[in-house]
């Protein structure tokens, strides 16, 4: 620990610290133009030059570590000279139309020369700038304002790891730009903004920040509503707008976000937003009108107490969100268990994560990612398979390649050839559905090989035996053939796991969502246990999760079978704790899931639906079947903030608020708890989730103490182990990972360290390979997958709002080899007829070698083509989760 | 959308031949000026975007530092250029020795100013810094192989040699 002295004042610090980094931490500012946090040092700008006593030379703050008894001086006649020299000649090549700059009032470079006494640089102009780059959706590029500071080429090189930039040239011709003449349409750049949101100037500026000064502003800190990784970024208001968001340093971002967290955000102010209650006065089949807030409520309340009354509590059922807060979540779950009386309440996990929910819960004793997003980082070998996780998880797809730059091993095993494959030291393209095999495999090598961790296996598992016994079956020459893949790769990749001091699993979709999904979410397990991959730094089983707050949807409750923290409804102490804390009694059967809740509306047995932020009428398998169903509900209410193809279904629709004009929080995939925080009031008179739920809990006779949703923080914490810790107070401070029992506990970063949440072992569960329930043959000879695209997010309801993102990928297609479309006579962006025995679709062709011959791939977004019409609705039996990603379908030109 | 259509059109067998240069140093980054070096000569004296993708491709590595790499350089180009290069030392020592009058014979003979290629495609004329043959100044290189020293008179004997050469190949 050195002790340097800066400006007289003396500071230990660590070993590396630079002097840049120390006069930080004391408070003393050091002007620099390309230094950021994250990134590598490059003292490249010149301008955080200080006196170190000794050195014949000025040093780079930013570059030069501390050493002991360093004498630092940080501003004298010298270094001030030194400094505007350096702000003089870059001003003498930097375009002075600050006037009109995006980036006028928040401009680093402008302050530093208002600073250092500049209004214009004595050097002349030696250089011709191209014309702005104005290609792409969100932003443009004038390199007329850049001070070649690098940060931007250094961010998409080093921590989005994209190398979208180039500089171009040498010495005074520098330039900072794309490679040969390519625009950022016409390049590899995927439109995530970290660029812009780094640059000092306003060389790079997004296309929105034109409308709007920094002064005039209001910003609040939330968390992003898009996918699992929760990042933290501040919302940028404008009176009751939103116009921009710029991201923060969250634990699970460190400053970068994806094209959807950073310019996707129209949706909140856009002029289709549901602002005022709907019904159908004049009963099904007459138009929704406006109405009151009291009208509509007393005729839900009227409708589901009459229903209750006439058929019992179970005739209801809730749909509850993965997209809205912990807090709406909670209190929707009490309002459907204590005020209705049923435990018929489920949510959108069980169409993506029910399978890992009930498959690690077994295994393992906890249905989530085991280590932190931040650990992929230090991981020396990252198994991906069945996540697309540079397009569903941009974010943690990004610190896996920073994982890469340091050295880790990549292995994809994965239907299409996605992005993160054309990285791997071994990518197996395994056909849809054989995952289970995939990993049986790996576990045959690992046997067969020696290499398990055989203290590891006798002392924290149990269940070896079995699952040996099952293994030999799974020689690598048999996967290959199920999986199609070569045996001697299987056999690498199983090595190169099982040896690694450091090892992840990260799996989504691809595993879960088969009528194998728990299976194949046992077999992740199997592999870790197998090798001693959990309960370790840098290692463990890490699903995805897709939503925002899927998995705190999850944690408080909204499953069937489950209270908060999963504490079951058909344990009777858990029972009796709800009892006593809601003052009700409470009903010991689980209730129907989401999939099954379709099936019992049809059938009669369910009456009134209640939909809160979901969309199953485009999320569903089988949509013609849902559609059949809902449209047969003889009372349906939606909640949410736009007509979703659900909602246009609905008797009743009520506007709710966004996330940007909610307090809540958001429970990430990595189980840490974070704060949404209200930037704008609900537009029109469109209500918070909590607060709408809360009143009509009201009006069936239930009668909450909650007067905001920290108050129902406190009552969620007060019931569930695992939450005990959470308070809005200390949200805003430290944002822990759970279980977090209680105030003072630090939250849980890597789970199952010394002892397993379901005891003190953890148990192999070996599966054999089944099949998926429908392969191809004659009449439909194509295997259809689905999936999700970097551009747009689920049903589209938010995304579908950007017009930048509409532009970029805004129609359906399905992918398929250049082989196969040769045969069929398909070329590239064809209309092309794809049927399942469910129903057909016509989409555009996207003729790509990313898929294998006889296997097609179809986005599930899209209202235009929607894939679910295609899809299978064949449920895992454990989990209840649908066979999204495995169905026979054929194919003709349209 | 991110797929790269480049508006240059270097012939297949080119590339392809490039491509199995490239294939060799996968990974390896300090291979690349040598890679590079070795691709120009295939196509006409420049690593265009085409050629440079190929590169990127079979290196794995990011098209931005192969294209980092070429502007930086001064012995790339990202345009096409001759088949002969001819590059006059413009270094003080074989300035004073008379490179300028050397270049100015150049131009003559050639009828086309520094900086530009023949029509023909046959040759293109720079100037570079020191070449290391001060001995021998003023010094020009036409491709690889050095004159000098030189004097304007001998420019269209030289010139005349590799327009044979190129009609007896």
């Amino acid at each position: 620990m050195p002790k340097v002295y800066i400006d007289g004042t003396s500071i230990e610090v660590e070993n590396g610290t630079t002097i840049l980094e120390a006069c930080e931490k004391i408070g003393v500012e050091i002007p620099t133009l390309c230094y950021l946090k994250h990134l590598n040092p490059a003292g490249s700008c010149r301008l955080c030059l200080v006196e170190v006593k000794g050195s014949r030379l000025l040093q780079t703050a930013c570059t030069t570590p501390c050493a002991e008894g360093m004498e630092v001086t940080t501003m004298n006649q010298n270094i001030y000279n030194a400094r505007k020299l350096v702000l003089e000649l870059l001003l003498a090549n930097h375009d002075d139309g600050c006037f009109s700059c995006p980036n006028n009032g928040k401009c680093d470079f402008a302050r530093y020369c208002m600073d250092y006494d500049i209004e214009k640089s004595p050097f002349p102009r030696n250089k011709e700038f191209p014309p702005v780059d104005e290609s792409g959706e969100f932003f443009t590029y004038d390199a007329s304002k850049c001070i070649l500071c690098r940060r931007c080429v250094r961010t998409c090189a080093e921590l989005q790891c994209n190398n979208t930039y180039t500089l171009k040239g040498r010495g005074h011709e520098t330039m900072v730009g794309l490679p040969f003449n390519q625009l950022f349409k016409t390049s590899n750049c995927v439109s995530c903004g970290n660029c812009v949101s780094v640059c000092p100037t306003g060389a790079l500026s997004t296309k929105s920040g034109k409308k709007y000064r920094d002064w005039e502003i209001k910003k609040t800190q939330t968390t992003c509503p898009y996918c699992g990784v929760g990042c933290q970024i501040e919302l940028h208001t404008k009176g009751n707008k939103v116009v921009g968001v710029e991201p923060l340093d969250g634990p699970a971002n460190n400053n970068l976000l994806c094209v959807k967290g950073k310019f996707a955000y129209e949706f909140i102010n856009h002029k289709d937003r549901l602002t005022k209650p709907m019904m159908r006065k004049g009963g099904k089949g007459s138009p929704l009108e406006e109405v009151s807030w009291d009208e509509a409520m007393s005729h839900i309340a009227e409708k589901m107490l009459a229903i209750k009354a006439e058929s019992g509590p179970d005739s209801l059922a809730g749909f509850a969100s993965a997209r809205v807060t912990n807090e709406a979540n909670y209190i929707f779950m009490k309002m459907m268990r204590a005020a209705v009386g049923t435990n018929n309440v489920d949510h959108c996990a069980r169409l993506c994560h029910a399978s890992t929910v009930a498959g690690l819960a077994t295994t393992l004793g906890s249905g989530a990612m085991t280590n932190s997003i931040s650990e992929v980082v230090d991981s020396d070998v990252i198994l991906v398979s069945g996540s697309n996780t540079t397009e569903t998880h941009p974010v943690i797809g990004a610190k896996m390649r920073q994982a890469l730059l340091r050295g880790a091993k990549l292995i994809v095993a994965e239907p299409r050839e996605i992005d993160l494959a054309k990285q791997a030291e071994i990518f197996l393209q395994i056909r849809p559905g054989t995952n289970v095999a995939f990993f049986n495999g790996m576990m045959n090598v690992v046997i067969e090989e020696d290499l398990l961790d055989k203290e590891y296996v006798e002392n924290r598992t149990e269940g070896f035996e079995e699952l040996k016994t099952l293994i030999s079956e799974y020689t690598p020459e048999k996967v290959a053939e199920i999986c199609n893949i070569n045996a001697e790769d299987l056999r690498k990749a199983a090595r190169l796991y099982a040896k690694a001091e450091k090892a992840s699993i990260f799996y989504s979709m691809g595993v879960t969502q088969h009528s194998t999904g728990t299976a194949g979410v046992m077999c992740t397990s199997n592999l870790a246990l197998l090798c001693g991959k959990i309960g370790k730094y840098g290692c463990g089983v890490n699903p995805l999760r897709g939503q925002n707050n899927v998995q705190g949807a999850c944690d408080v409750g909204c499953l069937p079978g489950d209270y908060t923290a999963y504490q079951k409804v058909v344990n009777p102490d858990a029972r009796a704790k709800f009892e006593k804390a809601w003052g009700v009694s409470l009903p010991d059967k689980p209730g129907l899931t989401i999939t099954e809740t379709i099936g019992a509306i049809e059938s009669g047995d369910i009456r009134c639906l209640y939909v809160m932020g979901e969309n199953p009428m485009l999320s569903d398998p089988d949509i013609n079947h849902v559609e059949h169903a809902l449209k047969k509900c003889e009372f349906l209410v939606v909640q949410d903030i736009f007509l979703t193809e659900t909602a246009e279904l609905a008797d009743v629709v009520l506007p709710a608020g966004s996330y940007a004009e909610t307090d809540g929080t958001f429970t990430n995939t990595e189980r840490r708890v974070q704060l949404v925080c209200k930037a704008i009031e609900p537009v029109g008179d469109s209500r918070e989730d909590w607060d709408i739920i809360n009143e009509l809990m009201d009006r069936l006779g239930y009668k909450n103490n909650f007067s905001s949703s920290s108050d129902i923080l406190d009552e969620l914490a007060g019931t569930s182990p695992s939450y005990g810790g959470y308070s809005f107070e200390r949200l805003k401070k430290e944002q822990p990972q759970w279980p977090c029992p209680n105030k003072d506990h630090p939250g849980t970063p890597v789970l199952h360290i010394g002892k397993f949440s379901r005891g003190e072992r953890a148990i192999f569960k070996p599966s054999p390979y089944i099949p998926a329930a429908e392969l191809p043959d004659e009449e439909y000879p194509f295997v259809l997958t689905t999936g999700r695209v970097l551009y747009q997010y689920h049903t589209r309801t938010m995304t579908g709002k950007s017009e930048g993102l509409t532009n970029i990928m805004g129609t359906s297609f399905i992918e398929i080899n250049p082989t196969d479309a040769g045969k069929l006579g398909i070329a590239n962006s064809d209309k092309v007829k794809v049927a399942s025995r469910r129903g057909e679709v016509t989409v555009e062709a996207h003729v790509t070698d990313k898929v294998a011959e006889g296997i097609l791939f179809m986005p599930f977004h899209y209202k235009d083509g929607p894939a679910n019409k295609l899809t299978n609705n064949v449920i895992d039996p454990i989990a209840k989760i649908p066979e999204y990603k495995v169905c026979a379908a054929r194919l003709e030109k349209f | 959308m991110t797929e790269n259509i480049s508006n240059c059109c270097t012939d297949r067998t080119v590339l392809d031949k490039i491509a199995a240069v490239a294939r060799n140093w996968k990974g390896r980054k300090d291979m690349l000026i040598e890679v590079l070096l070795q691709a120009q000569k295939l196509a006409d004296n420049a690593i265009t975007e085409d050629v440079a993708e190929v590169i990127a491709k079979e290196m794995s590595i990011p098209l931005s530092t192969v294209c980092n790499a070429v502007s930086f350089y001064a012995m790339f180009s990202t345009e096409k250029r001759g088949k002969y290069i001819i590059r006059m030392c413009k270094s003080a020592p074989c300035h004073v020795k008379g490179a300028e009058d050397v270049i100015k014979a150049f131009e003559k003979v050639l009828g086309i100013s520094c900086g530009e290629t023949t029509s023909d495609g046959l040759f293109t004329l720079e100037t570079c810094e020191c070449i290391g043959v001060c001995d021998r100044a003023p010094a020009v290189m036409i491709n690889d192989e050095v004159y000098g020293p030189i004097t304007p008179e001998e420019v269209i004997n030289i010139i005349t040699n590799y327009r044979q050469r190129r009609e007896e190949a």
